[in-house]
């Protein structure tokens, strides 16, 4: 357990930088994901007239547009996620084990 | 809702509870139908080519990581549709449209559950799974923990969960393929059997993964093209698909005279309705659905055949997209299934709004509606991918489970960590036959068995044990084995007992009479999730031990590996 890697990886100022911006986007999105399910969920709990009022004249109701957006949104925001991870956090990941390993 | 038309409403809402864990296989008592050749002969046509690339794989299958993770050069494109492979379930292709039938609106509630686990998994899992495992989720949740009595709890959750899931599958399959191809339910079950032992004996996860790559792309072909012809009979316009949905419902009701407003029951497929019947069970269920879907074994294990973290990634990404595509097709098949199939004399008693055949045929929605928009080769080919369907999951399932003897009990707990490649590999493949003819025993035992819980088990388990240990373990510093083990099983006794005293097992499938349960919601998940976190908290923060203080000094080392990689497995290079 006693890797210099580690402590060098633990010392580097990117390291920090990381898991800063990591742990925000990541835990950010986490609540965000909780909220909007479990408000949908409050709302089939505590509210179903809302959820089957109709839109407009027609049949449609309002929890069809809004389940589909939780589906969307679901699929969004692991997009955004994986984007800025894949990007912005793989580049600083290479640079610290570039350097702590050299 | 009002008292007058609760009777139907409610046996509407059983069914659809029901009938959406198909997979789950509350197919009820199916009738045996005719010889369906068309469908014989195109799921033939898949099983050649499956075993062909089983043959393919089995000369790459040479050391355990070829087994348990396809030497971990699957690409993040390819995983993410062998996830979606493995989780589109038939209870999510033929449970679900049965639902959208018979209550409409419900039907969609179950799917968002079943997605909305994969973004967080995404946020908090992916890359940490990928970056500490090797094999199974134990590797990650277990990394600087006392191996043996970790171990011996992370097979147990991982053997709970998949026993449930498998069986539920298998007794799914029986009913099903005597439904869909006429064959005997004991043959059906046998041959499901025989087909995932070869795929996995032999073919371990390259086999395995690429089974379920191609059921993925058909499943999804399949619902496209079904959801597309739905859609052009309506001019592409979903207000004039509900509309028609609703005036069909509209005629069924009015032919109840049980019904004292028949035009306000066709409206309610457009909300939701009583399966959900009070705020604790919605949330409750919501949160076995979502955090389940972090717990499962044999979906985490997916995570363990790509190279790196960025391609672990990209397929939780893809898997997400996949499925909730998915999702939004089997929504449109749905209401396809009620003006299309209901409508149809052929297919229903239009009347009532039953399907021919008796119980368990409401399953058959979604495998009607190909009937109906693409003609007895489109019926057979939709049927085909209904049994490939479940071939692909069960192999997904068997080989988490034969991982977690093989790897956890077998070379960690017993050899110590010592066993050879060779020898863990013989130990996987004496599992996998094991696992096939108890999974084959129990699914012909309970054939005529209410197992409606059983997929609901399976995801409450994953939610309450395999869940908190693993998220606890990998983000959390003080988290030890005392507390993860002592927490986990905790976690997975309330999930099993809660169900068991639940009106869904202690009523339907145990006989006791109504209102006797002495646990009264749906799901067991709000509670035994606060068991299995409150456990792990508790008996990690009273573990004074040496070994405790040696776990928590070795957290910083092991969130740096789970958050750089550095020292993560690599690709085994073919």
């Amino acid at each position: 357990m006693s890797d210099p890697a580690v402590e060098r990886i633990q010392r580097h100022p990117k390291y920090q930088e990381l898991r800063r911006k990591r742990n925000s986007l990541g835990w950010t999105l986490t609540i965000l994901m909780l909220v909007v399910y479990y408000g949908y969920i409050a709302l089939i709990a505590f509210d179903k007239e809302f959820l089957a009022k109709p839109l407009g004249a027609g049949v449609t109701t309002i929890g069809i547009p809004i389940g589909m957006a939780v589906i969307v949104f679901s699929v969004i925001v692991t997009g955004l996620y994986v984007r800025r991870a894949n990007g912005e956090f793989d580049a600083l990941t290479r640079d610290i084990l570039k350097d702590a390993t050299k | 809702m009002s008292r007058a038309r609760t009777p139907l409403l409610a046996l509407a809402a059983l069914a659809a509870a029901g009938s959406a864990w198909a997979a789950g296989g509350d197919v009820g008592e199916a009738a045996k139908q005719s010889t369906n050749w068309i469908a014989i002969s195109m799921f033939t046509a898949f099983v050649v080519a499956t075993l062909g690339i089983t043959k393919w794989a089995a000369g790459r299958t040479k050391s355990a990581s070829d087994f348990y993770t396809a030497g971990g050069g699957i690409s993040g494109f390819q995983n993410g549709l062998a996830i979606a492979g493995d989780y589109m379930s038939a209870a999510s292709f033929l449970g679900i449209s049965a639902s959208v039938m018979a209550s409409g609106y419900d039907g969609l509630i179950y799917s968002i559950g079943f997605l909305v686990g994969w973004p967080i998994l995404t946020f908090l899992l992916a890359e940490r799974l990928r970056n500490l495992g090797k094999f199974t989720f134990a590797d990650v949740a277990g990394y600087r923990f006392a191996q043996a009595p970790f171990r011996a709890f992370a097979a147990s959750g991982t053997l709970v969960v998949v026993a449930f899931y498998l069986i539920a599958q298998m007794v799914g399959a029986g009913q099903l393929i005597k439904l869909l191809f006429g064959l005997d339910y004991w043959i059906a079950v046998v041959l499901v059997g025989a087909l995932m032992m070869i795929y996995v004996l032999f073919g371990g996860m390259t086999a395995t993964t690429w089974v379920q790559i191609i059921k993925a792309c058909l499943l999804l072909a399949g619902v496209t093209f079904m959801g597309f012809v739905v859609m052009s009979q309506y001019g592409f316009s979903p207000e004039r698909l509900f509309a028609e949905g609703v005036r069909v419902r509209t005629e069924i009701a009015s032919h109840n005279p049980a019904i004292a407003d028949p035009a306000k029951a066709g409206l309610a497929i457009m909300g939701p309705g009583g399966f959900i019947k009070d705020p604790i069970s919605a949330i409750s269920f919501g949160m076995a659905l979502m955090f389940g879907t972090l717990g499962l074994p044999h979906i985490l294990m997916r995570f363990f055949t790509v190279p790196d973290a960025k391609e672990a990634r990209k397929s939780v990404f893809w898997a997400t997209t996949w499925i909730g595509y998915f999702y939004i097709l089997i929504f449109i098949i749905g209401f396809g299934a009620i003006t299309l199939v209901l409508t149809n004399p052929e297919f229903a008693d239009t009347a009532t709004g039953v399907i021919h055949g008796g119980a368990g045929t409401a399953n058959m929605a979604a495998v009607l509606v190909a009937k109906a928009v693409g003609g007895n080769v489109f019926y057979g080919f939709i049927s085909a991918v209904a049994f490939a369907t479940i071939l692909a999951v069960v192999a997904g399932l068997t080989l988490s489970g034969a991982s977690a003897v093989s790897h956890d009990l077998y070379a960690t707990v017993f050899k110590h960590g010592n066993a050879d490649s060779a020898s863990e590999l013989k130990v996987s493949r004496i599992t996998t036959l094991a696992l096939g003819v108890v999974a084959v025993l129990l699914g012909i035992a309970f054939e005529r068995q209410n197992i409606a819980f059983m997929v609901s088990l399976a995801f409450a388990v994953a939610a309450s044990a395999n869940f908190p240990v693993l998220l606890l373990s990998v983000l959390w510093k003080d988290c030890t084995t005392k507390g993860a083990v002592i927490g986990g099983f905790l976690g997975l006794i309330s999930s099993v007992g809660l169900t068991i005293v639940s009106p869904s097992v202690w009523e339907a499938t145990l006989g006791y009479p109504k209102g006797s349960a002495w646990f009264p919601y749906t799901s067991p998940a709000l509670f035994s999730m606060a068991i299995g976190f409150g456990g792990v908290w508790l008996f990690s923060i009273l573990d004074r031990s040496g070994q405790a203080a040696k776990e928590r000094a070795a957290f910083p080392a092991q969130q740096v590996r789970s958050e750089t990689g550095l020292g993560a497995s690599k690709a085994s290079g073919h």
